[in-house]
């Protein structure tokens, strides 16, 4: 008896020693550049190794609103950020929209090839995207060349110079990625539905419309209020690489949010502690965000999200 | 009663036409960038850079093909690319299979807090900066290992993974281990066959991301040799003017004079790059299709 619990033990032990391996590169690639965050806290210019670095404390935070061109320009950021991730907030619903009126759409072979050509895009780099963009809208672009050939301009327009709508752009381009593969898991809820409903529903003689109402859209209500929370949770990290390739001298205040500004400055000005020290912020900010959506969760929903 | 009837019907099929009309419009909105670019490559080019060819191709030729490839880098960037696509790949699927099937081992020490250890990960990242002087303290900057080392551990695919074992008979594995199978062999024998529709999903995924990926090479490269080719295009959409001179220069050494049709212009070079990079994914889209769909709804149920 004794001796079977004992190798059981063991047992336990050496499977936990064969995902140990694993761990140790999570532990060094996940949690290891954590301590990353102490930079932050010294005056650090490379090549000087941090050790020799001089501890400030919290200097670089103080610096981010120690004058009135610093406050703006963080400011501007921070508005760039709110602007852009509110706008893809505010439209959160039209995958919802999309997946409704797809799954309507009785034709099987119309509705297969809708869903495949729309989620493509998906599967392109922020770099394509860009090439495709450059491609249609620069100044020698296919549109430029349609519209000059229709009569409707002399001059080419610059749209991706421009440095008015680029939020209501980068949204578009967000869209335009994303819109069909987000609705997927919409179409998944829809097809979940229990037949009996809609039957239901047509004996009591609803319209369409009504169905949709009273019976599609609530069943989807939970997978949206979950995506919400997580879109709410990362409201202050929109990512870096679709806004770095559409970067250019003439949107960039605009176009700046926080990642792409951690980036700039660190590695376009060399400025890595204040950097550092605003991701820091941003994070912890993230973290504080997602704990709250979790408990908003519980409290309306009795479920936790993570 | 009829008129009630009559009205809905009409509504309806005023609904049906706008529902299909804005589909079809949206849908040649996704599609028309592709298909516009390639039309593109294959005209001659300097109707293409007049910006005529807009629904068909025009005096159809493959140079821009064929003189791409002068472009010096172009051939290291896609030995990369593949590269990093096939040993990325092949680690992260091995590595999430294993790793799925660990963390359903109930009797494995510390089950549950290693499996929330890596599934946080998800949640949480230190940034670009404290990222890019990790990997610099640890000599991975301008190393090709940057590329495969980082995402070999990915909670995701292992959440998809562990998800499908659990759906799987549990006499399966109780049965092998009453045999007297140890872990290993249950592993390879056991769950290895039976979870290949699932492995092929993350494979797929894996794939995609390790052929899209720029961020690393953005930060952690500056070898040229190193260089991905989504790096080499989006350098190539800055500088292509320089790019065509050198490749027309070079082709007016060969041969006699290039004509008009198949001289490389700004916009040769850049959409024949561009789909150059497109292609794998247009490619393999068509036919794994339906493994990404998949692949979102399991991650759904859990993630």
């Amino acid at each position: 008896m004794r001796l079977q619990s004992y190798s059981k033990r063991r047992i336990s032990k050496i499977k936990f020693l064969y995902i140990l391996p694993f761990m140790i590169l999570l532990g060094i690639f996940a949690y290891y550049p954590l301590y990353g965050w102490v930079y932050a806290f010294f005056d650090y210019t490379p090549p000087i190794p941090l050790s020799k670095s001089p501890f400030v404390g919290l200097k670089w935070f103080h610096s981010l609103v120690e004058n009135q061109v610093k406050i703006d320009q963080l400011l501007q950021v921070i508005k760039n950020t709110f602007g852009m991730s509110g706008l893809n907030l505010l439209f959160s619903w039209l995958p919802m929209i999309f997946a409704i009126f797809l799954t309507e759409i009785k034709a099987v072979r119309f509705r297969k090839f809708i869903q495949t050509v729309t989620t493509l895009p998906n599967f392109i780099s922020w770099v394509l995207v860009y090439s495709l963009a450059f491609s249609m809208f620069s100044s020698e672009g296919i549109i430029n060349g349609l519209l000059k050939m229709l009569g409707f301009i002399d001059s080419p327009v610059l749209f991706l110079q421009n440095s008015d709508h680029v939020w209501f752009t980068m949204w578009m381009w967000t869209t335009w990625k994303a819109l069909g593969w987000s609705a997927i898991l919409y179409i998944a809820a829809i097809m979940g539905i229990d037949d009996a409903l809609y039957e239901a529903a047509h004996v009591d003689g609803a319209t369409r419309m009504q169905i949709i109402r009273y019976v599609v859209l609530p069943s989807m209500l939970p997978t949206y209020f979950v995506l919400l929370m997580l879109q709410i949770a990362s409201f202050l990290n929109n990512g870096l690489e679709q806004y770095f390739v559409f970067q250019n001298a003439f949107n960039k205040d605009s176009i700046q949010g926080l990642d792409l500004y951690v980036y700039n400055l660190a590695m376009g000005g060399g400025s890595y502690s204040v950097s550092v020290a605003i991701s820091m912020l941003k994070s912890l900010i993230s973290v504080v965000l997602l704990f709250s959506v979790n408990k908003l969760s519980k409290l309306l929903r009795g479920e936790s999200i993570v | 009663m009829s008129r009630v009837k009559m009205k809905v019907g009409l509504t309806d099929r005023i609904i049906s036409v706008v529902v299909y009309t804005l589909f079809s419009l949206f849908a040649l909105i996704c599609v028309y960038p592709f298909y516009s670019i390639i039309i593109n490559t294959i005209s001659a080019n300097d109707i293409s850079a007049r910006g005529d060819v807009v629904f068909l191709p025009k005096h159809i030729h493959f140079q821009n093909y064929l003189d791409v490839f002068k472009i010096p880098g172009l051939w290291d960037a896609t030995l990369v690319s593949l590269g990093r696509t096939v040993i990325g790949t092949s680690l992260t699927v091995g590595a999430s299979a294993f790793l799925g099937f660990m963390f359903t081992q109930e009797d494995m020490w510390g089950r549950k807090f290693w499996y929330r250890f890596t599934i946080i990960t998800m949640f949480f990242n230190a940034g670009v900066i404290p990222w890019y002087l990790t990997m610099k303290s640890l000599h991975l900057t301008n190393n090709f290992l940057a590329y495969v080392l980082p995402t070999i551990v990915a909670p995701f695919f292992i959440i998809l993974v562990k998800t499908f074992v659990e759906s799987t008979p549990k006499e399966l594995q109780q049965a092998a281990s009453i045999d007297g199978a140890g872990i290993m062999t249950l592993f390879f024998r056991i769950m290895l066959p039976i979870s290949k529709p699932i492995l092929a999903t993350v494979a797929i995924f894996s794939a995609v991301d390790q052929w899209n990926s720029f961020q690393d090479t953005l930060l952690l490269v500056t070898d040229s040799k190193l260089y991905s080719l989504q790096f080499i295009l989006y350098n190539y959409i800055n500088q292509a003017s320089s790019l065509s001179t050198m490749v027309n220069l070079q082709n007016a050494g060969s041969t006699a004079m290039a004509s008009l049709a198949t001289k490389q212009t700004t916009t040769s070079i850049r959409m024949t790059v561009t789909i150059i990079v497109v292609a794998p994914i247009l490619l393999v889209y068509p036919i794994f299709q339906r493994f990404f769909v998949k692949g979102i709804m399991i991650g759904a149920v859990k993630g």
